[in-house]
């Protein structure tokens, strides 16, 4: 069953083409790998799946017209780049994972949906009673149940990744959407946080489409890719991109230029 | 001595309406404070003194008018941020000031200040009639009631507005209804210290107990208690030394303030040194 399709999508921002006819579909239990350079146009079609932004072309979420059947999106756990919030903000870490829980008639509105079209849902925490419950388990899997007490802004980068990725979790979604989720962060706590990601893909069952820069950390965990720089160019089997040296050439080649370009 | 003036029927009403004004400052500036808004207040009341001004310009309880003037002034703001992108603290600077002048326009065509105009500038909590009290509590109710259920979606909208909308919420719908119950909490809380020293109970408490470092709900408690602490203490404290109730209560805020920085930088309260936090 396909989790994503994405057909002939095109935006675009000031008069230009952000993201020219891009078409790829992502199956269930699918970990798509999604590179391209900066400004490729990565987050802007990632805003577009979750309905933030306009787009020509069709999206479907487990089957359904996105722009349609907008009840389906918060079924999407979507952990952004960077998240802007106020450093003093009087909030712990179990009231922030907190904040991701939907509301049961939200909950039943999308079983019906789901079960409508075939699709299954596997409920890891929206099935237990209490909320308190819920976010403690979200936690557990994040490995960050002994911070949960913890002012948010008292934490590492790494650790606030995945804060955000449990608070995505604690609603139980089907898809996962992480936007370069580990920039900036080290070595340590990037391999911390991609266990995290396949733990997630495995146990819980949730296809994820995650764009990163990290070709090894695609290599290792994806079992698709994606390359994209406005236009699709390559999407497939990991094998199929790593085995094909003129593509990771000119990925590498191209990356390195727009890294230059912003230094 | 002291329990003698709980006896008297304008204290025993200003007290009561006091601190329900006081719940219902501090809880409403939780959420303006974080989305940073802190000054909103006062943009909000300065329409108030418009409204006001055409309330005794027309002939009209001055309260109502008030509260219709101030609230389409901010449902109007709201608007005009959405669409124009002006910042936000621009947008309450034309607020303020175009409230604040129409008051002063229509007032000199009405034949100047009067006593009733005085008491909303600087609060009349002890004059207060009977019908006020119960309209301020009842008021107070339902704000009260609509922060509680509303709770959660304004948290997570207060904490990052885009995961609430991907999260299903309707931001915009939020929003409005956010500047509406804001708005019947100053004009309501205005009898207490006036048009101008609102924010003061709107902001104090809050960034008083922001710097204890708890969670949420730890935070909206203390702030809802030191509220309440220092309008009850800053009225019966202004009936023993003949001051004025709103300066009072707005100064004992600040000392409280204060106090807690203080303390904060003595490493007396919260986990973190306040160097570090500020």
């Amino acid at each position: 069953m396909k989790a994503l399709e994405v057909a002939d999508v095109s935006i675009s921002y000031n008069g230009s083409l952000a993201i020219d006819k891009v078409s790829f579909d992502v199956n269930e239990g699918d970990l798509l790998g999604i590179v391209g350079p900066n400004g490729a146009g990565k987050t802007t079609l990632f805003r577009a799946i979750l309905g933030l932004q306009g787009y020509t072309g069709v999206i479907r979420l487990f089957g359904y017209e996105a722009k349609k059947y907008y009840p389906l999106l918060p079924l999407i756990g979507y952990v952004s780049q960077k998240v802007n919030f106020e450093p003093n903000f009087p909030a712990t870490v179990s009231e922030v994972v907190a904040m991701g829980l939907l509301s049961e008639k939200k909950l039943d509105k999308i079983s019906t949906l789901l079960q409508k079209n075939g699709y299954s849902w596997n409920r890891v925490y929206s099935k237990l009673d209490k909320n308190s419950e819920k976010v403690l388990e979200a936690l557990k899997t994040v490995n960050l149940d002994s911070l949960k007490d913890r002012r948010i802004g008292q934490l590492s980068g790494g650790e606030l990744q995945r804060v955000f990725i449990a608070k995505a979790l604690v609603k139980d979604p089907i898809l996962m959407i992480l936007d370069e989720p580990v920039t900036g962060v080290d070595v340590d706590t990037q391999t911390k946080f991609y266990n995290v990601i396949k733990k997630i893909n495995e146990e819980n069952k949730i296809t994820i489409v995650w764009s990163s820069h990290d070709l090894e950390a695609i290599a290792k965990l994806a079992n698709r890719v994606a390359c994209m720089n406005r236009q699709l160019f390559f999407h497939g089997q990991k094998e199929e991109f790593f085995s094909n040296k003129d593509l990771l050439k000119t990925y590498t080649e191209s990356a390195m230029q727009m890294h230059m370009h912003h230094h | 001595m002291v329990l003698e003036i709980f006896g008297y029927a304008f204290m025993q009403k200003g007290l009561i309406a006091g601190a329900a004004i006081a719940v219902i400052c501090s809880l409403m500036g939780t959420f303006l404070v974080l989305r940073r808004y802190s000054l909103f207040g006062d943009a909000l009341s300065h329409m108030a003194f418009g409204g006001i001004s055409v309330g005794l310009f027309t002939g009209v309880y001055p309260l109502w008018t008030a509260y219709v003037v101030s609230i389409l002034g901010a449902l109007g703001m709201t608007k005009l941020r959405k669409s124009t992108k002006i910042s936000g603290d621009a947008a309450i600077a034309v607020l303020l000031v175009s409230g604040f002048g129409v008051g002063v326009l229509l007032i000199s065509a009405t034949g100047g200040f009067s006593v009733d105009l005085f008491s909303f500038l600087f609060g009349s909590i002890l004059l207060i009639s009977n019908e006020d009290t119960m309209l301020i509590l009842a008021i107070s109710a339902g704000v009260i009631t609509s922060l509680v259920v509303l709770r959660k979606p304004l948290l997570h909208f207060t904490f990052d507005e885009e995961q609430a909308k991907v999260g299903g919420l309707n931001v915009d719908r939020l929003n409005y209804v956010f500047v509406i119950i804001a708005g019947v909490t100053v004009i309501t809380s205005m009898r207490l210290v006036g048009i101008l020293l609102i924010s003061a109970l709107i902001v104090l408490p809050n960034i008083t107990s922001m710097l204890f470092g708890k969670g949420f709900k730890h935070t909206v408690l203390i702030s809802m208690s030191i509220a309440i602490f220092s309008v009850v203490f800053g009225i019966v404290l202004s009936y023993y030394l003949d001051l004025a109730p709103s300066g009072t209560i707005v100064m004992l805020s600040v000392a409280i303030l204060v106090g807690t920085l203080t303390a904060k930088y003595l490493g007396v309260i919260g986990k973190t040194p306040i160097l570090k936090t500020i």
